[in-house]
């Protein structure tokens, strides 16, 4: 089953890019798509099915060279069976959306055939994301990794007219070769040391890695640290997390549905994902989680200040999944894999909703994304609007507060704001409370500038605006399910008691008494996060001690903490990782911190965009400067072309000119080259090409020599 | 068949005999006679050369089907493969038909361009099953002219400057292996590959004019070695011949260099310079790796602001070359392996690589990056092609570019992790280059007026992508075809090359504590 969920989007991929010639566009792309619907089930059937093992299936042989052995293979555990619902859900969805948007696309002329090229494309990809999410080695992941980043180029170039689709394809695929050139580094690095890529055995020898010193470059590192950091350069690149984030607001060049499933909802996840499959690994590294802590923060930070006072639609919502998945890393860095999971999950339905919500503005509006030039639609297009809207209340997080009631964001985003509180730095929980008041206010805004206010912008694209097909709409109704009710559902496993999460993630627990006993972290610490997290009023008064186990068990209110060796379960947290019980012991104010983050960022955007709308365009106006600089991405492209690619391209014309020409054939003519002038000379006038005909035959004689006596005495 | 090396290394040579003793004439159905006959020729070789294949033991990491012979003057012919040599005479093999069958177009002197490619087949050949040292300086040499020609006649505008430079560079570079290819007649008193492999040639240091040289006569016998087999590889900074010929050879020309000659310096490391010069070898690691680290950087900038496609590719070659040489002298399992799929893998897709310039050469008779743009829209099916083999070049996982590329760097780390990182930047150049090659020339609009009437790839050209495109997805998806064959024959060159680094480390201490 497994298997069939993995090759049915590739055969589909074939099948639609190779034989629509044969069986026309229209089966090709339902060719496609029932394929996808197919693997989307049978995830679903995985997903309620796994009991928690890890099962490997070995497909074929792959890379073998002496000790290094790497199969085709499917790991299938907890993190795989989560991924592999989150992509095939999306990208059938996205399959079938595709349906209703790409049809009459206006950059395409008359008689040219695109649509089965897309379908195939988005095939393609989920077939390379699936071999990403089942890898059972790193090399296999690898292959994944790059395989979507090949889709994404596709893609984001689909439209090869545009000069700017192009750059922004190139520039993709580039940026993302900066983070798989870490991600490399740090595979060769693991097989140095451990002899092997297959998890299994990383996640065995990480104990002992952890006190391995690796000589790198210039100097002497603790191995794991190294490995850790290496691999997340590679998760920087594919999440666009800052630094190596430029790629993915210029990849909104690609069409939309595009943006949905690759750019929102699945690709830009892996990062996330790979941080949580290696969590053995950075159990042991507190270096690099952190971080991966602190430029998670940043990213959530800087990417919401930027989505502020951008004017396309698209761009807005990508500047929010920058900044999401720097919550997700947040999440991860801290040590809550499985928080950072759940907000992978819930993320990708409701921003795959915000963008083909999106899509379908688009579509509406003829294919105009500036929100100056919308305004007022939410009459015309009212089913679009309550999507952007659920779409709105999840990723605002809007819920009950200390309670588990809301929409999807507002569980897995308060719970990664709790876990920041509980585990991090100051600096990293208070970037993500104002991080999230951002992504409120510029949520809203959206809201407001496009289905609010008066129309703007051409009226006769106003008139015609119409309601998309049903093929968009079914799409867009799933995804508004999974914005609802994904957090209230899963909360429990992602987010829940230990005992919870453990049989979730297949995580042996042991009942915290026990565990007291024999393990050797500090009681005081563990102590204090239980009681508070058994009764919140009790918090700081009762003193710390042993004594408050007895008396909870004898409550009969069991309390487990996770137990296990690296490896055991889908993710690994270390018996000294209190995460979870602290972000559940965590004060009122914290939890309570998003909401009211959440409710300034909608006050502030209704005072901005319904009450007084002039109120903008003064205070960018006050506040030039800061304007400029937010609107032009804190200049990240403008530095990147000015201390990279350009020198960069200056250095190869001065290697190529100077180096190749002035100095190695300038050296090596004046030595030994003199004679070429001599013969060239020579050569001229022989233009009838007699010195050839006497060279020619010279050779066919030495030839036919060497042949003669060489069959004549070497056969015997 | 007990002769089956010498029957493939000759089938095309008496193809070449009896093409320029009985073909006469030069109409137009003398031409399309030398055309079949040639490729009838190299795809009979090609089929019996399975046969090289089918009855090769991979367990045996010694020479099989070795054949040997007197010859005149005393000297021998003897021919054998192992692990290391017989997937090069594969390489060989499948290439020839296809460049064969890319050249149909050639009007020129088609008989004698037939007869210099089919003798260039039997000298390449030669070099890759030679087990006799004069034999293999005498099919190593003889292989330079039949290229020279092929630049030099059926070249472009530049052609005679490129031949030479091509010539010179190469022969020059030999002239130091033929001094050491005496040398050790002198030391070891046989000219034979296999005994040569086990004697072991002295690793004491003596002074040379008042410079001490470590590891002595190994490592004077190492750089003469080198000297021509660098030139040939082409490594950094002795490189600058391939773009000139690369651009001024016909497109066969072009992907019979890229392909299988420049895989004669990789071979000749592997064959001669770490088994035979271990210590020499050892001595010189850090500047080889050095020097292949730096190609891979420096040929991949320069290839970014090439305004040339074939110059583009070739720069491109050299930086792929980079990392054979950095595999080959990590001397790990890795790497070596690495090195090898690398090379065999390179033979795929620059061959291909170049048989796609020459597909819009033969339409716009141009090079130049800037005449063309937007071919997607008239040419699908080639953009396809373009797509998959710039992919490749950049090594994708899944096709045979990765493996050589991912393996060499595996291999290299575990002995020098500056080196590691400086050549895996080429990774991200080479996405540079290669994408913006492929942006210029595919995508885009359709503007240019010349450009309106292209057409598609014909069948010819479809029928030369199609085996390329097939070996290039095979080997990246199941690399153990190459792995399986070549895996026992590299494990032992590296055991002999570490034990013999371990006896000289030992004869050296023993020396010192005396």
């Amino acid at each position: 089953m497994e298997t069939t969920i993995l090759f049915a989007p590739l055969v589909g991929a074939l099948l639609c890019g190779f034989g629509w010639k044969f069986i026309g566009e229209k089966a090709a792309m339902w060719t496609a798509t029932g394929l996808l619907f197919l693997a989307c089930l049978l995830s679903w059937i995985v997903f309620f099915t796994f009991d928690g093992h890890t099962q490997q299936i070995e497909i074929m042989r792959w890379i073998e060279s002496g000790s290094l052995s790497t199969s085709w293979a499917i790991r299938l555990d907890r993190l795989t069976a989560i991924m592999l619902i989150v992509v095939t859900t999306v990208s059938s969805l996205v399959h079938l959306y595709s349906f209703g948007y790409m049809d009459h696309d206006p950059q395409w002329r008359e008689g040219e055939s695109y649509k089965p090229r897309f379908f195939a494309y988005l095939s393609f990809f989920t077939f390379a994301m699936l071999m990403l999410v089942t890898a059972d080695n790193l090399v296999q992941m690898f292959f994944g990794w790059e395989g979507v980043g090949v889709a994404s180029y596709l893609l984001i170039g689909f439209y090869y007219r545009k000069p700017s689709a192009n750059a922004a394809a190139m520039k993709a695929f580039i940026v993302n070769r900066v983070g798989d050139f870490g991600f490399a580094l740090g595979i060769f690095a693991l097989f140095f040391l451990t002899d092997s890529i297959n998890f299994s055995d990383i996640f065995a020898s990480a104990p002992t890695l952890a006190d391995t010193q690796l000589h790198f470059l210039w100097g002497e590192w603790s191995a794991i640290e190294v490995i850790c950091v290496l691999l997340f350069i590679g998760a920087m690149g594919k999440s666009a997390q800052l630094i190596l984030h430029t790629w993915l607001p210029d990849a909104m060049e690609g069409p939309t549905p595009v943006s949905a499933l690759i750019h929102a909802a699945t690709m830009v996840t892996a990062g996330v994902f790979l941080v949580c499959r290696m969590s053995p690994l950075m159990e042991f590294a507190p270096g690099a989680t952190g971080f991966i802590t602190f430029l998670g923060a940043s990213t959530a930070f800087f990417a919401a200040t930027v989505g502020l006072v951008q004017t396309d639609i698209k761009r807005v919502i990508a500047y929010s999944t920058c900044s999401q998945l720097g919550y997700m890393f947040v999440a991860a860095g801290v040590g809550m894999y499985s928080a950072a999971m759940f907000h992978l999950l819930t993320h990708a339905f409701f921003k795959a909703l915000l963008f083909l919500g999106a899509g379908s503005v688009i579509n509406a509006m003829h294919h105009e994304q500036e929100m100056t030039e919308y305004g007022g639609l939410r009459k015309k297009i009212p089913y679009t609007f309550a999507a952007m809207m659920i779409g709105t209340l999840a990723i605002t997080g809007v819920g009950i507060p200390l309670t588990t009631f809301g929409f999807a964001g507002f569980l897995s985003k308060d719970a990664i704001i709790e876990s920041a509180f509980a585990g991090g730095t100051g600096y990293a929980f208070w970037m993500l409370v104002i991080a999230a008041a951002f992504t409120s206010f510029y949520s809203w805004r959206l809201i407001f500038l496009t289905f609010y206010g008066e129309e703007r912008g051409d009226k006769h694209t106003h008139e015609h605006a119409h309601e998309s097909p049903m093929t968009m709409l079914i799409p867009l109704g799933v995804l508004s399910l999974g914005a609802v009710f994904s957090g209230m559902i899963w909360y429990g496993n992602f987010f829940g008691h230990a005992d919870k999460v453990g049989k979730f993630y297949g995580i042996p627990v042991a009942e915290a008494s026990e565990h007291a006993e024999a393990g050797d972290h500090g009681n005081a610490d563990a102590g204090h996060g239980e009681d508070v997290a058994h009764a919140d009023t009790s918090h700081g008064d009762e003193a710390v001690a042993d004594d408050d186990h007895g008396e909870e068990m004898a409550e009969g209110d069991h309390h487990y903490v996770f137990a296990g060796e690296p490896g055991e379960g889908a993710i690994y947290i270390a018996p000294d990782n209190h995460v979870l019980d602290d972000a559940h012991a965590a004060p009122k104010w914290v939890k309570v911190s998003p909401f009211v983050a959440m409710l300034l960022g909608f006050i502030v955007a209704y005072w901005f965009y319904i009450v007084n709308t002039s109120l903008p365009a003064r205070l960018a106006a006050n506040q030039r400067p800061l304007y400029l600089f937010l609107l032009n991405k804190w200049y990240f492209d403008e530095i990147y072309d000015a201390i990279f690619v350009k020198p960069t391209l200056a250095l190869g014309r001065f290697l190529w000119k100077r180096g190749d020409g002035n100095t190695i054939d300038g050296f090596l003519n004046g030595v030994a080259m003199g004679v070429v002038p001599f013969f060239t000379r020579l050569a001229g006038k022989a233009q009838t090409g007699y010195i050839f005909t006497y060279a020619f035959w010279m050779v066919l004689g030495i030839a036919a020599l060497v042949t003669w006596m060489s069959i004549g005495g070497g056969a015997h | 068949m007990d002769n089956i090396l010498s029957i493939v290394t000759f089938i095309p040579a008496i193809a070449a005999g009896i093409l320029a003793l009985f073909l006469h004439g030069d109409d137009v159905a003398a031409q399309r006679n030398a055309k079949w006959i040639a490729l009838l020729a190299t795809t009979v070789t090609f089929l019996v050369s399975i046969g090289i294949y089918t009855s090769f033991d991979p367990s045996n990491t010694g020479f099989q089907m070795v054949e040997e012979g007197q010859w005149l003057m005393g000297l021998k012919y003897k021919m054998g493969v192992d692990g290391i040599s017989v997937l090069f005479v594969l390489l060989t093999t499948f290439i020839m038909p296809l460049t064969i069958l890319a050249s149909w177009n050639v009007t020129d002197r088609v008989k004698e361009y037939m007869v210099a490619f089919l003798l260039l087949e039997t000298l390449m050949l030669g070099v890759f099953m030679a087990l006799d040292l004069v034999l293999f300086y005498l099919f190593f040499e003889a292989g330079l002219i039949p290229m020279f020609l092929i630049i030099g006649i059926w070249g472009g505008k530049e052609r005679i400057y490129a031949s030479f430079k091509f010539f010179l560079y190469t022969f020059l570079g030999s002239v130091l292996m033929l001094v050491a290819m005496v040398t050790m007649y002198a030391d070891a008193g046989t000219t034979d590959i296999p005994a040569l492999m086990t004697h072991q040639f002295s690793s004491e240091g003596f002074s040379v004019l008042g410079v001490y040289v470590v590891g002595g006569l190994q490592t004077l016998m190492f750089l003469a070695f080198f000297a021509s087999f660098a030139v040939k590889m082409p490594m950094w900074p002795v490189h600058t011949w391939l773009p000139d010929a690369h651009v001024q050879a016909p497109t066969a020309g072009s992907v019979v260099l890229a392909a299988i000659l420049l895989k004669m310096g990789g071979y000749g490391f592997l064959r001669f310079s770490l088994p035979m010069f271990p210590v020499g070898s050892a001595v010189m690691t850090d500047v080889v790796l050095w020097m292949s680290a730096i190609a891979v950087v420096y040929t991949s900038l320069v290839a970014l602001v090439q305004e040339d496609m074939k110059k583009l590719i070739a720069y491109s070659s050299v930086a792929h070359m980079g990392f054979v040489t950095m595999g080959i002298f990590a001397a790990t399992q890795q790497g070596v392996d690495g090195a090898i799929f690398q090379m065999l893998s390179h033979g795929f897709i620059s061959a291909a690589l170049f048989l796609c310039v020459g597909v819009i050469y033969d339409r716009m008779h141009t090079r130049d990056i800037e005449a063309y743009g937007g071919l997607v829209i008239r040419m699908p099916a080639y953009a396809l092609v373009f797509m998959l083999f710039t992919m490749a070049n950049v090594g994708l996982p899944g096709t045979s570019g990765f493996v050589g590329e991912f393996l060499t760097l595996m291999g290299t780390f575990q002995k020098n992790t500056w080196v590691t990182a400086v050549a895996a930047t080429g990774v991200i150049f080479s996405a540079g280059y290669a994408l913006w090659l492929y942006r210029r020339v595919v995508f885009g609009d359709l503007i240019k007026e010349s450009l309106k009437s292209m057409t598609d790839m014909s069948t010819r050209e479809r029928l030369i992508f199609a085996p390329l495109i097939v070996m290039t997805i095979l080997l990246g998806v199941y690399p153990s075809l190459v792995t399986d064959v070549i895996g026992n024959s590299t494990a032992a060159l590296i055991s002999n090359y570490d034990t013999a680094l371990a006896a000289a480390e030992a004869a050296t201490q023993t020396a010192a504590s005396h």
